[in-house]
């Protein structure tokens, strides 16, 4: 509880030193908060809702999901059949050493014009993470699982659907999370380079113009989406794992 | 010893048991110079030598033996997880190569057996699902099983939320509800307090009375072998060799007060321990 009220406080705290600080300011560079704000109200929750805030998110999602789903079932693929292992093995091994977020330039340097090629590069840099992490979560499960799951003779179904994916769920959710960063990451990439439309343009074309209260404006939002994302995030998660969350705070207390 | 047998389980083998042999005289579990290797070439570790009894339907065998000599490792051959290296272990004469339909097997740790994520109820569920029970019955046997273990209240709690001698029962419970035939324990009353110990060894002997089953009981707790079993198998040195088979004769429905103080309890607890005492 007392997290929450951090979480939400934190912020709020950080906008109200921001409002006063800049209440006076004359630096183009620095408008007041009050100005970015009335343009943020002009641009984002009316002019560009539908045509730039709508694409980006939708674009968010749609490349996330797919890495999701993606990354999930290539990592059982991975972790369950030899021959895929055998192809899949080196570049995990590749990608196990290096940050997610520094694989970024190689996706954006793909990205072409087009709804369809700046979703496809969000979800092709976000499935790794939650690749890698599946086959780990499966890998990790224990042999007395699997054993029990034997000696019942549950059937090859079950053995993958109700015991390897929920004992490896949470590890998948931290491979989600890493994608999840990096797929927002690529989103506003792939704005900023060769597009006209999205908050990612936007914010950069207003950079362009010396329109800084619009770019500050297009950088709250960001940051706005970015948090509540995140917030949305921690809420699924809580809900899938919940039984994991309540026997990992029970270890801790006993 | 106990023939009252289950017949339905028998008629299907009966063509391949040698003719040679009586049927009623057939093991229901035969363990013929079985050995186990682990590894191979530089590595490789011989954890059983040369293993051999029997285990006779409705009966409850109990195996004791010093902790790392190979017991778990003996059940996993005998519940088809590791194959045999030589000799065989066999059900009615059928030798085992995966996990027998009509076995289960309790774990040795019963936190890595049970699954988190399921409730209790659910944990029960799970074995069955691929039976194709009805609804009716599916509920019928988890009631029964959970019944039997006294954690009726506990269906809808996680494994987590429970203590040790709870998720043990919970382990137990599952099995019942699966109905094996051939129930297999691996020192399932070993981290339980001493009442709870008590109540799931008669409860053990309640289940061989009411479902007639046969019962193998690995445990490290000499007095409960003999408490337990009709007969002990005493196992010792490495690699792992049969001792001594014991019979156990004490008379009556056993009980743990009045049992544990005859005299005949005693004898049959000294001899076990001698066997195991004495330097190998
Ligand atoms: N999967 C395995 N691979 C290699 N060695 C093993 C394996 N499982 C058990 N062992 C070894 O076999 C020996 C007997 O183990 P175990 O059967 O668990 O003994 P017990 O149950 O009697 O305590 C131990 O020394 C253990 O280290
Ligand atoms: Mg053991």
């Amino acid at each position: 509880m007392r997290n929450w009220v951090i979480g939400i406080a934190a912020p709020v705290l950080l906008l109200v030193a921001w409002w006063f600080l800049s209440a006076n300011s004359t630096d183009p560079f620095f408008p007041p908060l009050e100005t970015i704000i009335v343009r943020f109200r002009e641009l984002w929750l009316f002019e560009h809702f539908q045509s730039d805030v709508l694409l980006s998110l939708g674009n968010l999602f749609l490349g996330f999901a797919i890495a999701a789903i993606a990354g999930i079932a290539l990592g059982f693929a991975t972790a369950l059949v030899a021959p895929v292992r055998w192809m899949m093995d080196p570049l995990i091994h590749f990608l196990r050493g290096i940050p997610p977020v520094a694989l970024v330039p190689i996706f954006i340097s793909l990205i072409g014009f087009g709804t369809q090629m700046r979703v496809t590069s969000i979800a092709l840099a976000a499935l790794f993470p939650t690749m890698i992490a599946t086959v780990d979560g499966i890998r990790s499960v224990s042999s007395d699982l699997m054993d029990v799951a034997k000696v019942y003779r549950l059937t090859r179904k079950e053995r993958v659907l109700d015991v390897l994916l929920p004992a490896a769920t949470p590890q998948i959710f931290s491979g989600l999370q890493v994608s999840l960063q990096v797929a927002f990451i690529v989103m506003i990439a792939s704005e900023m380079l060769g597009s006209s439309q999205g908050i990612g343009a936007m914010t950069l074309l207003a950079q362009q113009s010396f329109m800084t209260a619009d770019m500050w404006a297009g950088i709250l939002l960001l940051g706005v989406i970015g948090f509540l994302v995140n917030i949305l995030f921690s809420l699924l998660r809580r809900k899938v794992l919940s039984w994991y969350i309540g026997s990992r705070r029970l270890a801790r207390a006993s | 010893m106990s023939n009252s047998l289950s017949t339905r389980n028998r008629k299907s083998t009966m063509a391949q048991q040698p003719k040679t042999r009586l049927s009623a005289s057939t093991p229901r579990l035969d363990v013929a110079h079985l050995a186990k290797t682990y590894g191979s070439g530089g590595k490789a570790r011989t954890v059983i030598e040369d293993l051999t009894f029997t285990v006779d339907a409705g009966e409850v065998v109990c195996i004791v033996g010093p902790s790392g000599v190979g017991k778990t490792t003996l059940l996993k051959c005998l519940a088809g997880l590791q194959p045999a290296t030589s000799g065989r272990a066999a059900i009615d004469g059928r030798t085992i190569s995966g996990p027998p339909p009509e076995m289960a097997l309790v774990f040795q740790d019963y936190n890595r057996s049970l699954m988190p994520w399921l409730t209790v109820r659910k944990n029960l569920v799970l074995p069955l699902r691929h039976l194709k029970l009805s609804a009716a019955e599916l509920r019928e046997r988890c009631d029964g099983a959970l019944a039997a273990v006294g954690l009726s209240h506990a269906d809808n709690q996680y494994p987590w939320q429970l203590s040790g001698g709870m998720q043990q029962r919970v382990a137990i419970a599952r099995a019942l509800a699966y109905r094996p035939e051939i129930l297999i324990m691996d020192e399932p009353f070993a981290s339980v307090d001493a009442q709870t110990r008590f109540d799931l060894e008669d409860l053990c002997l309640k289940i061989r009375r009411d479902f007639n089953m046969t019962i193998l009981v690995v445990t490290h707790d000499i007095d409960e072998a003999v408490y337990l079993a009709d007969r002990v198998v005493v196992l010792g040195s490495r690699p792992a060799r049969v001792l001594k088979v014991v019979d156990v004769d004490l008379p009556g429905p056993r009980d743990q007060i009045t049992t544990r103080s005859l005299p005949e309890f005693a004898r049959q607890r000294t001899e076990v321990l001698s066997l195991i005492k004495r330097p190998a």
